[in-house]
């Protein structure tokens, strides 16, 4: 599997540190804080099918980059630098 | 359905083998169990076979969305042992290796349960350490382990690569009651078994939701052979857990990962039982057709194709080359990938749900396969008395919210989990 890093190009999957789905946001604390982290932490959506997610390209640009995927053909749909959506949300 | 011994052998050889009838009854569904289990693996038609067997419920629906073992079941690389040292898993590895030790004689079916012994290397001061404390854990649950040093291990297998340079073998922990046996016969047998005793198999039966009472119950679900009712539905399709449990608004802490498996072409016996390097992820086993059959790590990303990648063909590769260099001329035959339930832990998961009628076996990670009898016994006990089996009382679901986590090996999809 190739990824196309958009600082680097097309590069080999085996270049990127894999972290996984990009849905998850650390939740604020909380009155429900306990529970809210366990969700954060350990449970999945686990998706069937296109999925957001994080890889960082640890032996390339060092760069996060957030990667469309379908998890079926890993076919991948679309790769953009995590830092420019971070940008674009609005601060807490 | 003929009872298999010597006789009816003989019978059917001077006849031609003419006359041998099908194994087990293919079923079509009917509208309402008492019982389904989603999933027909090795799993899910233990489960039914000792709900029959030991609970006395018949009125059971196996569904299968393929062929019986045509998922995990039989892609596995086969291998049976109990060389567990948390508590949690000892008991209920054990309580596998037993149901193995005498599967053959309670199915009345060759499963070729093999007990050709199961070596896990140490190349370390720490790793021995490591390894002995792991013995003498099994040994205080009643588990056959011997550490073996170096000479102990060269009388054993004295083709391994002892002086490499990095990681030299200093001994093993050596489980000779562990072994092998026929995947597919585990699969035949039990649905030989079970449907003996009445349980419906259904095949090409896939489930695509869930019926729900207005209480939010599971009371039956739906499927592309139709609609069909049930009191209790179990799931034990390790793979597709989380897409199951989404069918009833269920999330899991289970990621689906593809794990590879290797076989060469058949040589003559060389490995004598099961080795694992100790140093990186590689182990091998030669099965009785003489194909060395191993395997390593799971690909890496979640995925649900059930195929792998090169990079990890390679690491595997690599593993044998460090650890066995003699086998570098043999020819790789095939690889193929599985997906695998992958819990945030690396143990599984044996419970009901939050969602009254739906219960759970599922989160097998690398290990489903040595733990077939031992899950269909527990994850039967649940179904039938909705209370944990005392051996599988450590599955449960909630032990990552109360901080209960069975981290045997740390090897969960990632590693920084537990």
């Amino acid at each position: 599997m190739r990824l196309p890093c958009p600082f680097c190009g097309d590069r080999d999957a085996q270049e990127f540190v894999y972290r996984g789905d990009a849905a998850p946001a650390r939740p604020p604390s909380g009155p429900d804080h306990e529970a809210s982290m366990f969700d954060y932490v350990y449970s999945r959506d686990n998706l069937a099918g296109l999925m957001r997610e994080h890889w960082y390209h640890a032996q390339g640009c060092r760069n996060w980059i957030t990667v469309t995927r379908d998890t079926r053909t890993h076919e991948i749909f679309e790769a953009t630098l995590a830092k420019d959506a971070a940008a674009s949300e609005p601060k807490p | 359905m003929t009872r298999f011994s010597i006789f009816s052998l003989a019978a059917n050889a001077l006849g031609g083998h003419k006359s041998w009838g099908p194994t087990w009854r293919d079923a079509a569904p009917r509208a309402a169990y008492d019982v389904i289990i989603v999933g027909g693996g090795g799993h899910g038609l233990a489960t039914a076979y000792y709900l029959a067997k030991v609970h006395g419920i018949t009125n059971i629906a196996v569904l299968e969305r393929g062929w019986i073992g045509g998922g995990n079941a039989g892609r596995n690389t086969t291998i049976i042992r109990s060389n567990y040292g948390l508590e949690g898993n000892t008991a209920f590895y054990e309580w596998s290796m037993k149901l193995w030790e005498g599967l053959e004689q309670d199915l009345n079916y060759n499963t070729m349960v093999s007990q050709r012994g199961v070596l896990n290397l140490y190349h370390s001061d720490g790793q021995r350490d490591a390894y002995a404390r792991r013995g003498n854990a099994m040994r205080l649950n009643g588990i056959d382990a011997e550490l073996l040093d170096q000479a102990g291990v060269r009388r054993l297998a004295p083709f391994l690569n002892y002086d490499h340079a990095r990681f030299p073998i200093q001994g093993g922990l050596l489980q000779r009651r562990g072994g092998t046996a026929r995947h597919d016969a585990v699969v035949w047998g039990y649905a030989r078994a079970a449907s003996n005793r009445g349980v419906d198999i259904i095949q090409n039966c896939e489930v695509t939701g869930m019926i729900r009472a207005p209480n939010g119950a599971v009371v039956g679900v739906e499927t592309t052979r139709g609609t069909i009712k049930a009191a209790k539905v179990g799931l034990a399709v390790a793979g597709s857990s989380s897409r199951l449990a989404a069918m009833a608004g269920l999330r899991l802490p289970i990621e689906s990962h593809a794990l590879q498996a290797f076989v060469s072409e058949g040589l003559k016996p060389i490995i004598p039982g099961v080795i694992t390097f100790g140093a990186g992820h590689f182990y091998i086993s030669q099965s009785d057709k003489g194909g060395l059959v191993f395997g390593g790590d799971i690909d890496g990303y979640n995925s649900y194709a059930s195929r792998g990648n090169l990079p990890v063909v390679e690491d595997v590769c690599e593993g044998g080359m460090a650890l066995m260099p003699m086998i570098g001329r043999a020819r790789l035959l095939r690889s193929w990938g599985g997906v695998c339930d992958m819990t945030m832990d690396g143990s599984p998961i044996i419970d009901r749900t939050p969602i009254q009628g739906l219960y759970l076996n599922g989160g097998w990670c690398y290990g489903g396969f040595k733990a077939t009898p031992a899950s269909g016994w527990c994850f039967a006990h649940l179904l039938a008395q909705d209370t944990p089996h005392e051996t599988a009382a450590a599955y449960r679901l909630d032990r990552f919210a109360n901080g209960r986590m069975i981290d045997e090996k740390g090897q969960g999809a990632q590693a920084n989990l537990h």
